[in-house]
């Protein structure tokens, strides 16, 4: 690993914890205001996560390897 | 006093309900417990043998650089089922597996744990072949040697490799398994529909009509009962090569690379193949857009065709692959941490955290499972729904 | 990525390929299709036994307001009979009595008619008898006054004067 790569993963790594806090905070906001479509909530937000993880996983290991 | 009661009583429960768990999940560590105490005693006589096979390349191994290299060499494939193995005799116990390559016909020998970690070199069919880093290459002869370029990467001939690796053998292992559980519960029906299942396919019942409404039918409509073998079959064979992967029995299936490429280009035919005429539309040409728009969109477009699959791969690679490291590495915490924790206080912490991970990973383990069919089912879909809005 | 596309191994995807092909259309024709068929068809089941029980439940409440129907039918047909035949009953009761009344009325006049009748022939009765009686006892008062000349001579006198008179 070469320092850009140290430094890109880093970067990689807190734009999508910083998108799954926001997926996570609207879905907490979101079930708060609705609790009874809580599920549907939380269906699409896992694969709102999903989607995200996979272009983070993809990035990191297009980068690293 | 109230609430420390009830948060008492709680934790107790919690406890309680863990039992299980922790008794089946326990295996792992005193598994691993194996191979690592061999590890350990290896450090200090780091050898010969191995040296010699593996050439020049490690001079003198750290205790980091061994738990990084046992961590690879289980996140690889491999050609000789081991379980565990002693580092001080340098034996690995396991059992061979048959070798299938084609190289000037076809050529099938059972692997053995000289070929495979000892670098000996095999002949069949008047050819050699020699083994290195999870490859097979073909030799000069009996004593011939891989020839390595500048960056070290062998230029050996490669034959063509079918053999049944570890990897193999699991997922032979899981399609029976696979399909004992589920012609089980298909027997059940033939007396009437309204028979309850027995035994375990009573637990698997319940999966499949969660697959049928939760992924199935609300993201592909009325269009489902189609694609219900295909989803059904990519859930439970992903669903039981995850929970394999977190068995003693050491596979990692689903975190190589070659296997979720596989399931990913499936998903892909299977959108592409079903797709319909207004799926293709809004590739290639984009309804309700100006005519410009629509010519920069295709490319897009095209590429999103791609991506899709892609995303789909590497996210089931990446996420097993990075479960199965950190399981091993909070395993490894026993054995490198002994100076620091002194040894029960490193098997402890090793042990709960590695508990707590696998717990994590069961979840994963679904997760991942869910993911790959929820995304193939909203992506085939997308390709077979109709648009009457335009 | 280069380590990737390394590691990639040509037989474990051929592996993969052929047994993901056997599960999906092996396991499809085994167990895949039987059971989604047997689930549709236990659900469906389902669904027909309950639309079967709704309807049975609408069957029944219709057949009980049927009943109902019919009941409050009857009684008001019973009511609308036993109203007539009290009315028939008043009806008869008038008409007998009326009839009654007339037939009294009618023998009360034949009997009153009968008895002017009868007083009428029983009044010529007596009169008969009486112009007899008398005739008689004048024949006898005449014999006896008419035996002796003074008397007579009285008499004729008498009646002389009389006519006189008129």
């Amino acid at each position: 690993m070469t320092i850009p790569t140290i430094i890109g993963a880093g970067l990689i790594v807190i734009g999508a914890g910083y998108g799954l806090g926001k997926i996570g905070s609207s879905a907490m906001d979101a079930i708060a205001r609705q609790p009874e479509a809580a599920g549907k909530i939380q269906t699409a937000m896992i694969i709102i996560g999903a989607l995200l993880e996979g272009l983070a996983f993809g990035a990191l290991i297009l980068g690293n390897n | 006093m109230v609430t420390i009661k009830k948060s008492l009583h709680l934790l107790a429960a919690v406890l309680f309900a863990m039992m299980p768990a922790v008794s089946s999940a326990n295996v792992d560590p005193v598994q691993q417990g194996d191979t690592v105490h061999v590890e350990q005693t290896a450090i200090a006589v780091e050898t010969t043998e191995h040296e010699a096979s593996h050439g020049e390349e490690h001079a003198e191994k750290s205790n980091d650089q061994f738990v990084k290299e046992y961590i690879d060499h289980h996140l690889m494939d491999d050609h000789y089922y081991s379980f565990f193995g002693d580092k001080e005799l340098h034996k690995h116990y396991g059992f061979a597996l048959p070798i299938i390559l084609i190289d000037n016909g076809l050529k099938v020998f059972m692997s053995s744990e000289d070929f495979v970690y000892k670098g000996k070199v095999v002949e069949n069919g008047g050819q050699y072949f020699k083994y290195y880093h999870g490859k097979i290459y073909e030799v000069d002869g009996p004593n011939g040697e891989i020839v390595y370029d500048a960056e070290h990467h062998p230029t050996n001939k490669m034959p063509l490799d079918f053999s049944i690796t570890k990897n193999v053998a699991g997922l032979f292992l899981a399609s029976l398994l696979l399909f004992l559980g589920f012609t089980a519960l298909a027997k059940t029906y033939k007396n009437g529909p309204n028979a309850l299942p027995k035994g375990i396919a009573r637990g698997l019942e319940p999966l499949v009509i969660y697959v049928r409404d939760e992924m199935a039918k609300p993201n592909i409509g009325h269009k489902y009962k189609q694609f219900m073998p295909y989803l059904l079959s990519v859930f439970f064979l992903i669903f039981l090569l995850n929970l394999l992967g977190l068995t003693p029995l050491g596979l990692n299936v689903t975190g190589n690379i070659s296997v979720t490429v596989c399931l990913a280009l499936f998903t892909f035919l299977y959108v592409n193949l079903s797709g319909n005429k207004d799926y293709w539309k809004h590739i290639f040409w984009m309804p309700g857009v100006p005519v410009p728009m629509k010519i920069v969109l295709a490319p897009i477009e095209v590429l999103g065709m791609f991506t899709k699959p892609f995303s789909l791969l590497i996210r089931l690679f990446a996420n097993i692959t990075a479960g199965h490291s950190v399981v091993m590495g909070l395993i490894a915490v026993a054995y490198v941490m002994q100076e620091a924790l002194s040894t029960p206080g490193a098997i402890g912490i090793s042990f709960f955290l590695t508990l707590f991970l696998t717990f994590l990973e069961i979840l994963v383990a679904f997760l991942q499972a869910f993911i790959f069919t929820m995304l193939s089912s909203l992506f085939i879909g997308s390709a077979v729904q109709e648009h009457d809005h335009h | 990525m280069e380590k990737l596309i390394h590691d990639f191994s040509l037989g474990l995807f051929f592996w993969q390929a052929i047994i993901l092909i056997v599960i999906i259309f092996i396991l499809g024709k085994f167990a895949w299709k039987p059971i989604v068929n047997a689930l549709e068809a236990r659900e469906e089941g389902i669904a027909n036994a309950l639309a079967a029980a709704e309807n049975a439940k609408r069957d029944l409440a219709n057949l009980k307001s049927d009943n109902e129907r019919l009941l409050a039918e009857a009684r008001a047909e019973r009511d609308a009979m036993l109203n007539d035949a009290r009315i028939m009953k008043d009806q008869m009761v008038a008409e007998a009595k009326t009839e009654a009344q007339e037939q009294g009325a009618k023998m009360i006049a034949q009997a009153q008619a009968t008895i002017q009748a009868e007083k009428n022939a029983a009044m010529a009765e007596i009169k008969n008898q009486v112009s007899s009686l008398s005739l008689d006892i004048a024949e006898k008062l005449l014999k006896d006054q008419l035996s002796n000349k003074e008397a007579q001579e009285k008499l004729v006198s008498k009646m002389l004067e009389d006519v006189k008179l008129n």
